[in-house]
């Protein structure tokens, strides 16, 4: 389109540096991707940053990582230190926690880009996850994204795959301690787990091999994988265009916002700095993982407060509240001379893989439940999806218990109360906690609704209390502008979706069940105000009761 | 030879042979037990300060622990736990316990240096154990890298392995060991206070004790090479600040970035 347009003028460049740029563009055709990309449009909101957090996170990684790649040495050889930390002077010791301390103390700004990539990690999943939870709350994986929210959950596993290896990597003893329990979780594995784990660790754990092998996959296949679905991620905002958040005049046929250039990317070339510099802050301040405490690993020794970082957290949480015996009753069986620990394997399987199913599953069962085929690209409140918030409000508090267990022995020390009593306490919530969660969120999402029916309909309280000629007192009520009420009706609000027959004229069983879900979902409904209802509110002047069970029209925007 | 040889069928043989093992083991086991005990005695108090430290325990200790340290339900008995464990517990604020718990929990101490030794010596006095340590073991002039590895194998599974402490069962706790004295740290060490085991000098060497002594007084006065250290508590405080401080640091940008907006 716009390559035709500009082939028929004949464009003759006045200086050299114009005659380059020309000489580049008439041959890649730059000049044209620009103006479409820069012409894209962004709507903006604090929320919808969390993204690009993430992959300015993933820059600083690759850079310092790259650093960090010119003086680490994955050899698992024996040596003795003799850098110049004298509380491990002449230890024995393997060459990479060697290393790893020569960059912590002996190479200049070592320690600082050690700081700086690790701080970079946690920071990286963690805006993920924060990303993720926006999404979800805002269900802005409904289609047409839901093979981007795949993506994401891919990037998300990749991400913790990522960090682990490299929280692997010191050979410090806090990190030997790690793999160990990932030795103990690969040999619970019926039948296979042995096999995997002599396979992995080349021979018995620790065995010589592990560091490198971890290594690569740290430094080549990992990233790349991440990499290339950041790549696909991003290719497919921009196919899908970004989603928005209710408001007049958006709709899910346009996207409201500002154009990528010159302003918008400004800002996010800026953002990307504002974030180096808070994780070169953090970094230059606060110390992270201090391998120098741990010394080198050993397989006897485990320290007190011994956890992974934050995101493989929630899996040794789930281990630490998993008990080893009820009672009588026990976890560990002996079948045909295999052992089969149920203590282990359960704990460190099965919540994570409840999580991620349900994670990568959510967007098609929803679909499922409602029927709902259409494309969005305007966001709800969360508030307005009472049932999905509280759906995803109880995920993550089971996520939560299991993320505090982690932290058990410090809850107990730090609060002064008996570690015990933390667990039980965990045990408990673990499995009512989420049930808790549901009920209340769904009621405080309802409640909230229901709040901002009243003001759509009422206006705003305004605290002026006014007495009338006959000596009543009424508070004054001022109407909202348009902007606002538009945020407060300008949503839909399904009701449940019977059963329906088929082609065949049968209800089949699947279906009766998708019609329950559908009830389940969306019985408890408040629906925003119609204009009927707005036209009579406002116009008898002030707050008559409006009859709640009139008609309900979906607006029109 | 021959008698020996033919008495090994005798059908007492081997009951005299199993109670021979026993005494042997028993006799090694007790040597090497009061490995400690043989320096009961180095420290020396003046008979006027058992006198004085009599006086002391009668009026403050022995509601619990008895008329002549002997022990009662609430209390232990305290002939043979020497003088180390009372400059421990007293030393460190521990005992008189203000209150009974999980463990006795440290405060302001009670008693002065003076009434410290006083009752130090007349508990000493009831029966040989652990003596107050000599100042060449708490001179810090170790190995500190050798008492690093000690402590790691040792003591880090639940002092933690930069010493910042961690939990016990039931609402014990292994303390953190940053301000404590080097003579509380070794006296810990040979009487095993509270949830503690002892490690007696066959276990760990006085001179391991010093090392491990010196390691911990070297790394807090190393500090953290790296800023501060977040309590030195491992991935637990590292993972709640980058959410709370990194990430709350972050989330007010993007507010302020996209504030002047729509």
């Amino acid at each position: 389109m716009s390559a035709s347009s500009t082939a028929e003028v004949p464009f003759v460049p006045k200086t050299n540096v114009g005659r380059i740029t020309n000489f580049v563009d008439e041959r890649v055709g730059g000049s044209g991707i620009l103006r479409e990309f820069g012409r894209k449009v962004f709507p903006d909101h604090w929320s919808f940053m969390f993204g690009e957090v993430a992959l300015y996170s993933f820059v600083i990684l690759l850079m310092s990582g790259t650093f960090l790649t010119f003086f680490f040495d994955p050899s698992m050889a024996e040596t003795h230190y003799t850098g110049s930390y004298t509380p491990l002077s002449n230890v024995e010791m393997s060459v990479a926690y060697n290393s790893s301390l020569n960059i912590s103390f002996d190479i200049r700004g070592g320690l600082f880009f050690r700081q700086v990539h690790h701080w970079a990690a946690l920071l990286f999943v963690a805006s993920l996850g924060v990303h993720m939870l926006r999404v979800f709350f805002t269900g802005a994986f409904r289609k047409p994204r839901e093979m981007n929210w795949v993506v994401g959950g891919v990037l998300l596993i990749l991400a913790m795959a990522e960090g682990f290896t490299g929280y692997s990597l010191p050979d410090d003893l806090l990190s030997g301690n790690g793999l160990r329990i990932i030795d103990g979780v690969i040999k619970s594995i019926p039948v296979i787990g042995t096999y995997i784990s002599f396979f992995l660790f080349g021979g018995e754990f620790p065995g010589t091999a592990i560091i490198g092998r971890l290594y690569v996959l740290h430094i080549l296949l990992v990233p790349a994988m991440i990499l290339l679905m950041i790549v696909i991620h991003l290719f497919m905002v921009v196919v899908h265009k970004h989603t928005q958040y209710p408001g007049p005049g958006r709709n899910d046929g346009n996207v409201v916002g500002y154009p990528l250039g010159p302003v918008y990317a400004a800002k996010a070339g800026g953002f990307f700095f504002i974030v180096f510099g808070v994780v070169a802050l953090m970094a230059a301040m606060f110390t992270i993982n201090p391998i120098w405490n741990y010394g080198p690993y050993d397989p006897s020794p485990v320290s007190a407060g011994t956890q992974p970082d934050w995101y493989i957290g929630f899996v040794d949480g789930a281990l630490r509240l998993m008990p080893g015996v009820v009672n009588d009753f026990h976890f560990e069986y002996i079948i045909f001379g295999h052992v089969l620990t149920l203590n282990v394997l359960l704990p460190a399987l099965v919540p994570a893989g409840i999580i991620f199913t349900v994670l990568f599953t959510y967007p098609w069962i929803e679909r499922w439940i409602t029927k709902d085929d259409r494309e969005h690209h305007v966001l709800d409140r969360p508030r307005n999806a009472p049932t999905r918030t509280a759906i995803g409000v109880a995920g993550f508090t089971w996520y939560c218990v299991m993320w505090a267990a982690a932290g058990s022995d410090l809850i107990a020390t730090h609060f002064h109360v008996a570690l015990n009593d933390v667990t039980y306490w965990l045990r408990t919530l673990f499995f009512i906690g989420p049930i808790i969660a549901f009920m209340v969120t769904k009621r405080v999402a309802l409640a909230l609704q229901r709040k901002d029916r009243e003001i759509a309909l009422h206006g705003r309280e305004t605290g002026r209390i006014v007495r009338l000629p006959h000596g009543e007192f009424i508070e004054v009520h001022a109407p909202l502008d348009d902007y606002k009420q538009y945020k407060l009706v300008g949503f839909e609000s399904p009701s449940p979706l019977s059963a329906e027959p088929n082609e065949h004229g049968v209800v089949t069983r699947k279906e009766k069940r998708r019609a329950a879900l559908s009830k389940w979902f969306f019985e408890d409904r408040v629906a925003p105000a119609t204009p009927a209802e707005l036209e009579a509110a406002h116009g008898h002047g002030h707050h008559e009761a409006i009859e709640a069970g009139e008609e309900q029209k979906s607006l029109s925007h | 030879m021959k008698a020996l040889s033919q008495k090994r069928r005798h059908p007492l043989a081997a009951i005299a042979l199993l109670l021979l093992g026993l005494l042997v083991t028993g006799g090694l086991y007790a040597v090497a037990t009061t490995v400690n005990q043989a320096k009961a005695d180095t420290t020396t108090f003046s008979a006027n300060d058992t006198q004085e430290g009599a006086k002391l325990f009668a009026a403050n200790c022995a509601t619990c622990h008895g008329m002549g340290a002997s022990g009662t339900k609430d209390a232990p008995s305290l002939v043979g736990v020497g003088a180390a464990a009372v400059d421990f517990q007293v030393g460190t604020g521990r005992m008189p316990m203000q209150m009974n718990g999980p463990q006795a929990q440290e405060k302001p101490r009670q008693f002065n240096d003076e009434q410290t030794k006083q009752l130090a010596a007349y508990v000493a006095s009831l029966g040989a154990g652990p003596a107050i340590p000599d100042a060449s073991l708490l001179d810090e002039k170790g190995n500190a890298a050798k008492g690093g590895e000690l402590f790691r194998v040792n003591c880090a599974m639940c002092h933690n392995a930069a010493a910042a402490g961690g939990a016990l069962t039931r609402g014990k706790f292994a303390p953190a060991l940053a301000g404590v004295s080097g003579q509380h740290i070794y006296e810990a060490m040979v009487t095993g206070p509270q949830n503690m085991p002892v490690f007696n000098d066959a276990n760990i060497s006085p001179e391991g004790k010093r090392d491990i002594i010196t390691f911990l007084k070297t790394i807090e006065a190393n500090g953290s090479p790296g800023g501060n250290d977040l309590g030195s508590l491992g991935p637990v405080s590292e993972g709640l600040f980058v959410w709370v401080a990194g990430l709350g640091v972050i989330i007010a940008f993007t507010i302020w970035l996209t504030s002047r907006t729509s």
